[in-house]
């Protein structure tokens, strides 16, 4: 916590600003998934102390919405295409094979921090169908098989 | 006057207050609409669908939400409304563990009556995906099997309108939706109490005790000496498990019950009880003469004690240092009893029998122990000992009036009035009056503090005098009380605190009344009359008039106060972290 010291700082702010108006819960944790990049255990306790509300309320609200993130991504986020053209294509084995090699479920990262594997709608690049994106590159016509050289180029 | 609403409910003429749901009014017309996550002044979210009805709108209506409006036409019994109500049930039970026979709720499961009312047959429309969970029973207090939830919040309500703690919530959404504590923690790993609300609240079996029946099994079929206690709250409610009338006090069959089960001494906690006045009465005397912390809070209840060593640690000075009354007499059995009887105590257990689930958690603490033994070996609820008569093949209605056993067996109408919310302060002042005064207190009665105000205030004429105390049950209430003085806008001198709405006859772990019954009868002021009206019958009603008591502090403790009851009977607090063992 002691690196986050600043951040936390910040969100003390943002609560300190919020706290009075009605339903104050969500924006201050969309604020405080924007300070840390997500809501970890310690962010949320600091969200309960702050509004004086339960940490089961703030748990609550945070796995409710798929938008707020409960760990921090990954240093590399994988984003596989379920888009219409993708799917047909066969990119659901795709992100099946990842999410075993790196051994997460969709929507997890990795222990070591490396990677976070999520399911993306459409990317626009149908011609490349099935695509994934790690990070900013891009990846098209792939086949299950080409994941762990693609992972391992990534590990290096 | 009040506003007076007319309306017409499958034919019917009712008229009710404004304000009223087509539930309320339904129930003044003997009409009954199913419900299933409706539970009286704790749950009112219209979230189940079960009790929907025809309002004549263009969607069927939650009765239990759905206010009444003038010259609304209601009907409950339309063919789209009981298949509407069936599909709601089908669609729970396709994600519902089934293990009827071997749940702790069977016969006793407000799902099994719909199920059973609705006519809801073997088809499984819905079957397909389950989830499973695995079952949280590491807390001492509480089990929770999330197989078996049916997701109505009750115990959440329970756990955060009512008690002000708040360590169960609804997590994610859709078919995984679950009520569970943050980051899946055990229940022993947050700030829960341990007051079992969330177990008195639940329609089904997915929360219950944790088990004692087995270990206390093994102590009756082993070879030591096993005394059992029973506190104030228990035999105003152990007749329900029996089909008792609510209300009645069953003290004489109770005793009779325990003697066939094996214990080897049917002692009563209310001797504790008044023990623990003469204590606390005296503590409270000394604060207000010699200038010791005020207010001073009572320490009997340990859900109580745990969430303001929790929430409010602040207040820790304020708690008055006697153990709890069984933890007093479990004490008082392995000294005093074991020497005047010449039993090695090592050779001796303790078990309770309390109205509790967080007295599993207390009879643990390190704190209550003497010569490396612990006070209370094993609590059982009443509702486990209710399950051990019927076990034993015990027929509990035709047994006969029996007493408690001598030497720790008597008891006053002080002590039987710990059981209700407000009682621990009547017996208290009914022992400060005659200290304080020097005159005998010819009406007992402290009407001011009883009944079910969530916090009451009184000032009590004590001669010269002046005490002002303040009376609160549920822990929101009590959250509230506390405020107030922390504000230094209450300033009190005596505070009575009982972690459970009403008192210990409504404990955690009393029987489990149906949210349908609980709609038209007032649980804890029912049961608290069996406790006033024991109190009424006794010839003595004050706790420095128990005759056995007496000889306890001539032939063993000395003075009230002094320093053999001080380590015996007395206990210290520790904080907790809110958080603890949360990373």
């Amino acid at each position: 916590m002691p690196d986050n010291k600043e951040k936390f700082e910040q969100l003390k702010q943002v609560i300190e600003e919020l706290k009075d108006q009605p339903g104050a819960l969500m924006p201050v944790m969309q604020r405080a998934q924007n300070i840390f990049g997500c809501v970890s255990m310690d962010v949320q306790k600091a969200i309960a102390e702050g509004l004086g509300v339960t940490l089961s309320e703030v748990y609550g609200v945070a796995t409710f919405y798929s938008q707020f993130k409960l760990k921090p991504a990954g240093k590399y986020v994988i984003s596989v295409c379920l888009g219409t053209a993708c799917y047909v294509k066969g990119s659901q084995k795709v992100l099946d094979r990842l999410s075993e090699e790196l051994r997460i479920p969709v929507g997890d990262t990795t222990e070591d921090g490396m990677f976070t594997l999520q399911a993306t709608r459409c990317l626009g690049a149908c011609g490349l169908a099935p695509v994934m994106t790690v990070n900013d590159e891009v990846y098209g016509r792939l086949v299950p098989d080409d994941i762990p050289g693609i992972i391992a180029k990534y590990r290096e | 006057m009040e506003n007076m609403i007319n309306l017409t409910i499958d034919g019917v003429q009712v008229s009710v207050p404004a304000g009223s749901t087509v539930l309320e009014a339904a129930r003044k017309a003997n009409i009954h609409i199913p419900t299933l996550c409706y539970l009286k002044d704790v749950n009112q979210i219209g979230a189940c669908r079960v009790c929907v009805v025809d309002v004549g709108a263009r969607a069927l209506q939650a009765a239990c939400v759905y206010p009444v409006s003038e010259g609304m036409v209601v009907k409950t019994n339309t063919p789209a409304v009981r298949r509407a109500r069936k599909t709601v049930v089908e669609l729970l039970l396709s994600i519902h563990d089934r293990k009827c026979l071997s749940c702790s709720r069977n016969n006793n499961c407000e799902l099994q009556d719909l199920c059973r009312d609705l006519g809801i047959d073997d088809d499984n429309h819905f079957a397909g995906e389950m989830n499973h969970y695995d079952v949280d029973d590491a807390s001492p207090c509480v089990v929770r099997d999330n197989n078996k939830c049916v997701l109505c919040r009750r115990c959440v309500a329970a756990c955060h309108q009512q008690q002000n703690v708040g360590v169960i919530g609804a997590v994610r959404r859709g078919f995984t939706t679950a009520i569970e504590s943050p980051w899946k923690l055990p229940l022993a790993n947050t700030g829960c109490v341990g007051c079992g609300q969330c177990i008195v609240a639940c329609p089904v079996g997915a929360l219950k005790e944790k088990d004692s029946i087995k270990a206390v099994d093994k102590l009756l079929e082993g070879p030591k000496h096993v005394v059992v206690q029973t506190a104030p709250a228990v035999r105003a409610a152990l007749g329900e498990e029996f089909g008792i009338p609510m209300g009645t006090s069953v003290t004489g069959k109770m005793a009779a019950a325990l003697r066939r089960l094996g214990f080897d001494k049917v002692f009563d906690t209310d001797f504790g009880a008044d023990l623990t006045i003469l204590e606390e009465g005296t503590e409270l005397v000394q604060r207000l003469t010699k200038g010791g912390t005020l207010p001073m809070i009572t320490s009997c209840s340990p859900g109580w004690v745990k969430y303001c060593e929790t929430y409010n640690s602040d207040f820790i000075p304020n708690l008055s240092s006697c153990k709890s009354p069984h933890e007093m007499l479990g004490a008082v059995i392995k000294t005093y009893y074991a020497e005047k009887f010449d039993i090695d105590p090592k050779d001796i257990a303790v078990v309770s029998v309390m109205p509790c689930t967080a007295k599993k958690f207390e009879a643990k603490r390190p704190e209550l122990s003497n010569y490396g033994m612990q006070d209370v070996d094993e609590v059982l609820t009443t509702r486990e000992l209710a399950k051990m008569i019927r076990q034993a093949g015990i027929d509990f209605a035709t047994l006969p009036e029996e007493d408690f056993d001598s030497v720790l067996g008597e008891s006053t109408g002080a002590g039987v009035i710990f059981g209700a919310t407000g009682g621990v302060m009547e017996a208290a002042l009914r022992f400060a009056y005659e200290v304080v005064t020097g005159k005998t207190l010819e009406k007992v009665e402290f009407h001011e503090v009883r009944g079910l105000k969530g916090v009451k205030e009184a000032v009590i004429d004590l001669g010269e005098t002046k005490l002002n105390v303040a009376v609160a049950h549920g822990t929101a209430n009590a959250q509230k009380l506390l405020d107030s003085v922390r504000s230094g806008e209450k300033k009190y001198e005596f505070i009575e605190v009982m972690c459970c709405p009403g008192g210990c006859v409504t404990g955690g772990g009393q029987p489990i009344v149906k949210s349908e019954i609980r709609m038209g009868v007032n649980v804890s002021a029912e049961r608290a009359k069996a406790l006033y009206g024991e109190d009424e019958g006794k010839a003595r009603r004050k706790s420095q008039d128990n005759e056995e008591l007496k000889v306890l502090y001539k032939e063993y403790l000395g003075e009230v106060g002094g320093h053999k009851a001080h380590h015996l009977l007395h206990t210290t607090y520790v904080a907790r972290d809110k958080y603890e063992n949360v990373k």
